[in-house]
């Protein structure tokens, strides 16, 4: 197979179901308990000092 | 003795330049390299009559070594007003030129030359400037730690600046490889890599050594940045050097690939440089200014993934219907089209930021430039995914609409977005009680967002008027309009767009002079605005 139409075919199979699962997983892990007392810990970083 | 290396590698540096003009294969090389030799010559003379001869022990830091690196972000906020003022003064030069084109004063200020001028000038000098100093500021108090790698803030600082200086001579000399938003040649690519990769070490060392458990999303933004922005300029670079010392290269793609390359690079410095990086901005100043964290942070790291995820997808939808395979448009379509719910997620959590203090709009001049800002972001991120559907993008491409979509993201997001920043930092950084003055930030905020709504608005009626005119065929098939027709067609729309950007150039003028004289610790009497504490404190 040509180069290009193996990576174009790579690219559409397997490369955006990776970026997809990736994707899910971040969702996921932002939405996993305790995740806001954390966010909130986060948000409040510049506001802390000057 | 300070600098000693410093000053020594600009020497060696000015005489390398000296040797590229003797040696140079072209003419329009050896001019550059003159214009290098006298900028390198110019800098060493002026290190050397700072050079203090006091023993080692004996100089006094000039700023606390172990607090932050703030003389570099001070040097980088004055950088931005000024290139910005330069950058929309050459954009108001040029829409004159369009206008009244006997104003194409030949060869070096014609609007083939000018143009490029003006893009850079906007994006990499007053952007690229308000970026790197914003994130040097921001990397280094939300990880509580001062700036990585002792003066390289400089190097980036005053490496940025050259290659600032380069790229603009280049053009006017006539010096270009042609590709949008990345004209310089070769050995300016070259330069601006070495700048861009000591940038990365510096931000990457600050967060890398952070005493702040988290890494605060900004960063996020401003890292991914950097990181895409690097790759970006390296791949779409590529090239084959004619000589060695010479001006000229040839890309190393070729054809359908070589364009989308280019618009690879070209929408994802749209989506990094003026989408990314901005928005960190709009995570740490909208947070600071209105003293209240984010609406979201949960909501912030979705967008920035979603973001991340998608942009870079979205070039091909800047070569609709050309020889790029038809399933690549579609593609680019697709993402840019999805790509506006993470933008509007964006949108939504810097507006709602403000949720509780909406009254901040009304008696903050600051606060009502940003939330315009983040408006016009999202109204630049609606537009964008419309126009990149193949149906519209038939009627608007290579028309003025689009120049009028650029304009209200670029004046309106990014350049809002900075006027915050720089009347947040400015008091902050020179340690004032305010600015020189509040109301002139008004009057700023208000011909700014006239002269963009005159300027899109009026761009969007020439658009379609062009779009439709291009396409007006009569009963027998033929074109209805010559293109020069519809040259002549678009003159009052010129002239009113130059007065729309004639208003926002005067609004940066009078930021200008804020600026300059809160620096020099003025402070104008004035009536505070109605509604407004009588004395606004900063929050500590």
């Amino acid at each position: 197979m040509e180069t290009y139409t193996a990576m174009r075919h790579f690219a559409d199979s397997w490369g955006l179901l990776a970026m997809t699962l990736f994707f899910l997983g971040v969702v996921l892990f932002v939405f996993r308990p305790g995740a806001r007392k954390i966010a909130d810990e986060a948000a409040a970083i510049p506001l802390k000092e000057d | 003795m300070k600098y000693t290396t410093e000053t020594i590698v600009l020497a060696v540096g000015a005489f390398v330049a000296l040797l590229g003009a003797a040696f140079a294969q072209d003419r329009l090389f050896e001019a550059h390299m003159w214009v290098l030799f006298f900028v390198l010559l110019a800098s060493t003379v002026f290190m050397l009559r700072r050079v203090s001869f006091a023993p080692a022990g004996g100089v006094k830091p000039a700023d606390d070594p172990e607090g932050y690196f703030d003389e570099v972000v001070k040097y980088g906020v004055i950088a931005t007003v000024f290139w910005g003022v330069v950058g929309f003064l050459v954009g108001v030069v040029v829409a004159s030129q369009l206008a009244f084109p006997d104003l194409n004063i030949e060869p070096w200020f014609n609007f083939g030359r000018m143009r490029p001028l003006h893009t850079s000038a906007v994006i990499f000098a007053f952007g690229g400037n308000a970026l790197i100093a914003t994130s040097f500021y921001v990397v280094q108090r939300t990880s509580r730690a001062r700036l990585f790698g002792g003066n390289l803030g400089w190097f980036v600082f005053w490496g940025y600046q050259l290659f600032i200086v380069m790229a603009a001579t280049g053009y006017l000399l006539g010096i270009t490889q042609s590709r949008e938003y990345a004209e310089p040649e070769w050995y300016v690519d070259l330069w601006l890599t070495i700048v861009w990769v000591a940038y990365l070490v510096a931000f990457l060392g600050t967060i890398i050594k952070r005493k702040e458990p988290h890494i605060y999303v900004a960063n996020w933004f401003f890292l991914s940045f950097i990181v895409t922005i690097a790759m970006l300029h390296v791949v779409n670079n590529l090239a084959i050097p004619v000589s060695f010392l010479g001006s000229k290269s040839y890309s190393a793609f070729s054809g359908v690939q070589d364009a989308l390359t280019q618009w690879w690079y070209g929408h994802n410095a749209v989506g990094f440089f003026l989408t990314a990086g901005f928005l960190g901005m709009m995570y740490y100043f909208i947070p600071k200014q209105v003293n209240r964290p984010v609406y979201s942070y949960r909501l912030s790291i979705i967008h920035f993934w979603a973001l991340i995820f998608m942009y870079i997808w979205a070039g091909p939808h800047h070569l609709h219907y050309t020889a790029l395979p038809d399933w690549a448009q579609t593609l680019g379509m697709v993402f840019s089209v999805m790509l506006w719910m993470p933008s509007w997620g964006g949108m939504i959590n810097g507006l709602m930021t403000l949720s509780g203090a909406w009254d901040k709009i009304r008696t903050d001049p600051i606060v009502r430039m940003m939330v315009m800002a983040v408006a016009f972001y999202g109204m630049a991120t609606f537009e964008g995914p419309m126009m990149s559907i193949k149906a519209v993008n038939s009627l608007s491409h290579y028309t003025d609409w689009t120049i009028g979509h650029v304009h209200s993201g670029a004046l309106g997001w990014n350049g809002l977005i900075t006027f915050g920043a720089i009347y947040y930092l400015v008091p902050k950084l020179w340690k004032r009680q305010r600015l020189y003055s509040i109301r002139m930030v008004n009057w700023h905020f208000w011909l700014a967002t006239l002269g963009i709504v005159v300027y899109a608005a009026v761009m969007w009626v020439a658009g379609i008027q062009q779009g439709l005119m291009w396409r007006e065929y009569d009963e027998q098939g033929f074109l209805v309009y010559s293109f020069a027709e519809t040259v002549t067609a678009m003159f009052p729309y010129y002239v009113m767009r130059a007065i729309g950007g004639g208003l926002f150039l005067l609004g940066a003028i009078i930021m200008a002079y804020n600026v300059t004289m809160t620096i020099l610790g003025y402070e104008r009497d004035e009536a505070p605005i109605p509604g407004a504490q009588p004395a606004l404190q900063p929050a500590e």
